[in-house]
């Protein structure tokens, strides 16, 4: 016993060492980092990701980091962005700004050039701002919120959560789908919250009406028969689901449970309902969803992307690893028409790429999108239904 | 062989050298940036650094100091860090001046901070026994939750309130959102700077350093470490319970108002104001020494940055970091290891070899 805590002693202090050197020989590096900041030598490009890989949101992190290997790969094959390999590195935000704010330097020293990221609405908000001090370039694939983007250097992929919302009422509106709808909605989720505040502002200018608004929250988001009940004694015709696609699944086999069957409409969060383990997709039968990206789309960009996802990562690509996989190539595509170099300093490339941005049309996973100077896209929103258990556009 | 004794006594001594360290730590900083040689993610940690000394040193104060376990120091830090981001988001086109905004932002942080000390104090620290790890775990997560449910508007007729959504703010079309439920307040002044950093550590460690070693804070440690002999000299527990709490808790308003002014953007999520948060705080005091000043502070530096220098382990990196949490309070607490710390220490090697000087 005596000997087994003197080795233990003898571990610990033996760690404390190897730790302690570890954190020198990082230092060593990163001192050395700022050196070819202004570009890199060997002339790659060097795109930094962040996102959170570990944690509660890390199945989106994850999605991103994932797709944008698999763009890098592509693209590197294909010979590279004018003539220069890219070079990524996805740094781990674990879904706070704060960390989001740390990654973003580490990356900095790294020597990143330009940052697809962060795919958290949050933390993108906390690196937009140190972004733009830097005027480095800075494009996200899924922070929706809209101060994520609220500077000139920045633009997104995915749509913006107002436009979602606007979006979502006026389809319903416009096809009369319904008179009375109900929204459930997490109201301790700013993507979930930002929707539903503006499909409640729009619904004003439609033809249908709100009849009940309930919200529940992450810590309580397994049972929702409050908020069912009321829908339907409402009489609400049509749910709104402003949420993700795991909360979905139990709403829709609850509402099943007590014979409440009206429509679903849901967003792009509904992605990947069909996927969610043990789910009865019988259940879904008849939702609808505002999605730009439906893994089983049958156009060959999005066949030929799923196949080489889960050749390689063994899971079905969701919506961020579309907007993620967009964002690589709409950087080539912006590259290749502002025609830079990757030894030009931050600034002037991000210079650049501002401009070059509003010109390009990418066909992409999620669409053909075009940019307009506030960083937002203008693309189509898509409307699916689930039908026999698969997507079908409407 | 005599030297001249500074006449200094040892408490003196120990205090010096808790400033020393935090102003050569500036100093070492300030010329290392301007040589050039500090890395973009070290300077960016640098604000986070000194808001986690003040948060472990402020905690090491009820923990270490009055004994009393508090599970809710990220409660209170984000009361702070609302209060005064609400401020200065509400003042940033009255007082232009940042240094003045901000200094007053501080104020108004410690202060809310302090009122919530002070209503959790009165009912909780009457109690003998475990209340207030009990009630301060609940009050945090409180007021968490209640924070992501409060809608604030601005606009030409005043302020707008509601606990349902923005749109039930019903504001005018200049209106502004202030507090925006789970977005939280977006836009905050990036008025937190390293030197404003140092400075906020430096008066908290003074504050603390010095009400630890004042009469109140004699009477504070009696109470930690016997109540009835510390009633008995008619030593009024409530009241010295309450200015240790309430102390501690208006420093982590503090360290509030500086972590929400280094971010653009601010809301109340179980990562940044949680119960983790408030047991990574006590993991600060614990492995560096509960009712230790300094060691608490060193702890706070070394655990935050750990997670950031692992960075180049990817995904072992939180694996990695549980380790040395480990190792670090094995290393600081065994008492096997306590006893080789002692038989190799320094300071016991260089009396040993004076000894044998002598002897010869």
């Amino acid at each position: 016993m005596k000997k087994l805590k003197q080795a233990a002693a003898l571990l610990a202090a033996a760690s404390m060492v190897v730790a302690s050197l570890a954190g020198c020989g990082n230092k060593t590096a990163e001192t050395a980092a700022p050196e070819e900041a202004q570009g890199s030598a060997e002339g790659t490009w060097k795109i930094g990701g962040i996102g959170p890989t570990t944690g509660g949101a890390a199945v989106y992190g994850l999605a991103v980091k994932n797709a944008m290997e698999l763009a890098t790969k592509e693209i590197n094959e294909a010979g590279g962005i004018n003539g220069h390999q890219v070079e990524i590195s996805f740094e781990d935000d674990e879904h706070d700004a704060e960390k989001s704010v740390n990654a973003y330097n580490s990356l900095k020293d790294w020597g990143m050039q330009m940052l697809v990221g962060t795919v958290t609405s949050a933390p993108c908000t906390a690196v937009v701002e140190k972004t733009h001090e830097d005027n480095m370039f800075h494009l996200t694939p899924s922070g929706s919120a809209v101060e994520s983007i609220k500077y000139d250097n920045a633009f997104r992929v995915c749509f913006s959560d107002p436009n979602q919302g606007v979006a979502s009422a006026q389809y319903i509106g416009e096809n009369g789908l319904a008179s009375k709808v109900a929204v459930i909605y997490d109201s301790s989720d700013v993507y979930s919250s930002g929707i539903y505040e503006k499909f409640a502002g729009e619904a004003a200018n439609q033809d249908f009406e709100i009849v009940a608004a309930e919200a529940f929250t992450a810590d309580n988001k397994t049972d929702f028969s409050v908020q069912l009940q009321k829908a339907k004694d409402a009489g609400a015709e049509m749910v709104f689901l402003p949420i993700y696609y795991t909360e979905a699944s139990l709403i829709l086999k609850q509402a099943s449970t007590m014979g409440f069957a009206p429509k679903f409409f849901g967003c792009d969060g509904l992605d990947g309902l069909l996927a969610v383990e043990n789910f009865d997709t019988s259940l879904a039968e008849g939702v609808m969803l505002l999605t730009p990206f439906a893994a089983d789309a049958d156009d060959d960009m999005t066949k030929k992307f799923v196949a080489a996802f889960e050749e390689n990562y063994k899971d079905t690509p969701n919506q961020f690893a579309a907007d993620a996989y967009d964002a690589m190539y709409t950087i080539k595509a912006a590259v290749e028409k502002a025609n830079i170099t990757p030894d030009m300093s931050v600034s002037d490339l991000c210079d650049a790429m501002k401009t070059a941005m509003t010109e390009i049309t990418v066909e992409g996973l999620t669409g053909t999108i075009t940019w307009t100077a506030d960083g937002e896209p203008d693309k189509d929103p898509k409307a699916v239904v689930i039908e026999g258990g698969a997507y079908k556009a409407m | 062989m005599k030297t001249k004794k500074i006449n200094m006594n040892k408490t003196t001594k120990s205090n010096l050298i808790t400033y020393g360290l935090v102003i050569v730590a500036f100093a070492v900083m300030q010329v290392l940036m301007a040589t050039g040689n500090v890395s973009s993610l070290m300077k960016g940690l640098l604000v986070p650094l000194c808001t986690y000394a003040i948060l472990a040193v402020s905690l090491n104060l009820v923990v270490g100091i009055l004994g009393e376990l508090s599970l809710g120091h990220a409660g209170f830090m984000c009361v702070g860090a609302f209060s005064s981001a609400f401020f200065s988001k509400c003042m940033v086109d009255v007082i232009p001046v940042s240094g003045l905004r901000f200094f007053l932002a501080i104020l108004v942080g410690a202060g809310v901070a302090a009122v919530f000390g002070i209503l959790i104090g009165i009912p909780v620290l009457r109690l003998k026994g475990d209340y207030l790890a009990i009630v301060t775990l609940a009050f945090g997560e409180i007021i968490k939750n209640l924070i992501n449910v409060f809608f604030i508007g601005k606009d030409s007729k005043g302020f707008h309130f509601s606990m349902k959504d923005a749109m039930s703010l019903h504001m005018e079309a200049d209106g502004q959102v202030i507090v925006n439920g789970p977005q939280g307040i977006t836009g905050t002044p990036n008025d937190s700077t390293f030197l404003i950093g140092i400075i906020l550590l430096l008066i908290t460690l003074f504050i603390v350093l010095n009400l630890i070693h004042s009469r109140a804070g004699r009477a504070i440690m009696s109470i930690r470490d016997n109540r009835i002999a510390a009633e008995s000299v008619g030593i009024n527990i409530t009241k010295y319970k309450m200015m240790a709490f309430t102390i501690s808790a208006s420093l982590a308003g503090v360290a509030g108002v500086l972590y929400a002014h280094n971010l653009a953007t601010l809301s109340a999520q179980p990562k940044n104001f949680g119960y983790n948060m408030s047991i990574m705080i006590l993991v600060y005091v614990v492995l560096g020494g509960i009712g230790n000043i300094r060691g608490s502070m060193i702890a706070a530096v070394i655990l935050t940055l750990l997670p950031e220098l692992l960075r180049f382990l990817s995904d072992y990196r939180m694996l990695i970091y549980a380790i040395v949490l480990i190792a670090m309070m094995l290393f600081n607490w065994s008492p096997k290891s306590l006893e080789l710390r002692e038989r190799y220490s320094p300071k016991r090697l260089l009396k040993a070899r004076r000894e044998a000087k002598e002897g010869k």
